[in-house]
């Protein structure tokens, strides 16, 4: 696929992705009682993530606009395909 | 008194937290604020879902009702020219279950400021004729075999050319391009197609003139047909046929807002997020067409439950169900002799975690009442006697 001009994250269907710092991936984890292959995923091949520097294991933070509470936060791991 | 609301930033949902700021009358004293904060906390701690609490039935339930109320047929766009849409039943089927091939794919492009405005009809139609694709066969009048030398012959329809602004040049580059091993003569008004090849039979120059038919001359590839409409002060193109990767490359388009209804496209262009929200959104749309009323919460939950995985997969068995651990819940879905047999050849362990295969087995579902179970505290021993 050919690469865009634009850039993704602008697009305003796409949330803010961020990534999240090692100490703040465990504190997460800590917090929920999970471990972070029960997340939810991201591809790493992802078009959001194409700006982003992020390996497989990471954590992006995704806060999404939510019609019910105005903004909602959401997070993936990154796999591998 | 800024500062007590922001204390229960981190606890509260930012629209209860604007609400509060919007509305608090001046002169409130922080001790009576805090009293409001701890009471519209304690409020939303008992609004919010319990655990155990069967959503994602509800949320079955909640779409499925409406569902027997919407239409099952599709209908030409009311008002519009001849353009379909999918809707109603039929549409949130191919939604749910995660169609890679729609009936009607369909893109909403915005443009930048000067084409937008309108002020330009011109340029604004020039735009549209741009972006639709032209064919061979649209500009092309006869297409024919010589069967004695082997040579394809098309004969130009040179108004239709004129119209599009295309000229013999520019086809005889389209064609080159798309079609390997012919030399392309020009004699102006038609063009005549030789093999490069020297074993050439008929059946191959048979096959080269279907291929020469669908040869993309001008526009953008599956963009059948495109419309300009005016949607609050601002034109829009909307096009039947969709494309949206290539569409956004244009200068002209502004490719932050420009959307298509093909959620695969989506995925692959702005990311898993952007297909979740245009799951919603494209449900939503279909609901509210209809003058019906869901909730979004069960919207969102479905369009979640859809993306988890980190690709779109459709709620059937080879997407969503095929996902699950437990070989009873996915063989009581959908063909469940090959369930079964595969699980037994791989030696799959059931643990009886989730609610159907509880249901099989006569036990307590863990959902509501069923979920919490009972902890023994092994006796310590005492320090007193």
């Amino acid at each position: 696929m050919k690469k865009p001009k634009f850039k993704v994250d602008k697009h305003t269907l796409t949330p803010k992705h961020a990534k999240l710092s090692e100490k703040e991936k465990t504190q997460l984890l800590e917090r929920y009682h999970v471990t972070s292959k029960e997340l939810p995923k991201i591809l790493k091949t992802d078009a959001a993530l194409r700006e982003m520097d992020a390996k497989p294991g990471d954590v992006v933070k995704i806060t999404r606009k939510s019609p019910t509470a105005g903004e909602s936060v959401f997070y993936r791991v990154i796999t591998d395909v | 008194m800024a500062d007590t609301i922001s204390e229960y930033e981190s606890k509260l949902p930012l629209h209860i937290i604007k609400e509060v700021r919007d509305n608090a009358p001046k002169g409130l004293s922080d001790a009576k604020l805090r009293k409001v904060m701890e009471t519209i906390y304690e409020e939303y701690k008992g609004a919010r879902v319990h655990p155990g609490e069967a959503v994602g039935l509800i949320a079955a339930e909640s779409i499925g009702e409406p569902g027997t109320q919407m239409t099952l047929n599709t209908f030409h766009f009311a008002g519009v020219a001849e353009m379909n849409v999918t809707l109603g039943l039929p549409r949130i089927i191919e939604i749910l279950d995660g169609r890679k091939d729609l009936e009607n794919p369909m893109m909403e492009i915005y443009l930048k400021k000067p084409y937008a405005t309108g002020k330009k009809i011109e340029e604004l139609r020039h735009l549209a004729l741009q972006i639709k694709e032209t064919r061979l066969k649209d500009i092309s009048t006869e297409l024919t075999i010589n069967i004695a030398d082997l040579t394809i012959e098309l004969k130009l329809n040179k108004e239709k050319m004129r119209e599009i602004d295309v000229t013999n040049s520019k086809v005889i580059d389209a064609i080159s391009k798309q079609l390997k091993g012919y030399t392309i003569r020009d004699n102006k008004d038609s063009l005549t197609l030789k093999s490069r090849s020297k074993e050439d039979t008929f059946n191959e120059a048979y096959k080269a003139k279907e291929k020469v038919k669908d040869v993309t001359i001008k526009g953008i590839k599956g963009i059948r047909q495109v419309l300009p409409v005016k949607r609050d002060e601002e034109f829009v193109i909307i096009t039947s046929g969709s494309n949206l990767a290539d569409v956004l490359q244009l200068e002209e388009v502004d490719a932050y807002r420009t959307t298509t209804n093909n959620i695969f496209e989506i995925e692959q262009v702005l990311g898993i997020e952007a297909a979740r929200q245009t799951i919603v959104n494209e449900i939503t749309k279909v609901i509210e067409d209809q003058g019906l009323n869901v909730d979004v919460r069960h919207i969102m939950l479905v369009a979640d439950t859809m993306c988890v995985s980190g690709t779109v997969k459709g709620i059937t068995r080879y997407g969503v169900v095929s996902e699950k651990s437990s070989v009873l819940a996915r063989a009581s879905f959908e063909t469940p002799i090959k369930h079964i047999i595969n699980a037994a050849l791989v030696g799959e362990v059931d643990n009886l975690d989730s609610v159907v295969e509880n249901v099989m087995v006569n036990q307590p579902v863990p959902i509501g009442t069923g979920l919490p179970s009972l902890a023994v505290k092994a006796p310590q021993k005492s320090k007193e006697k």
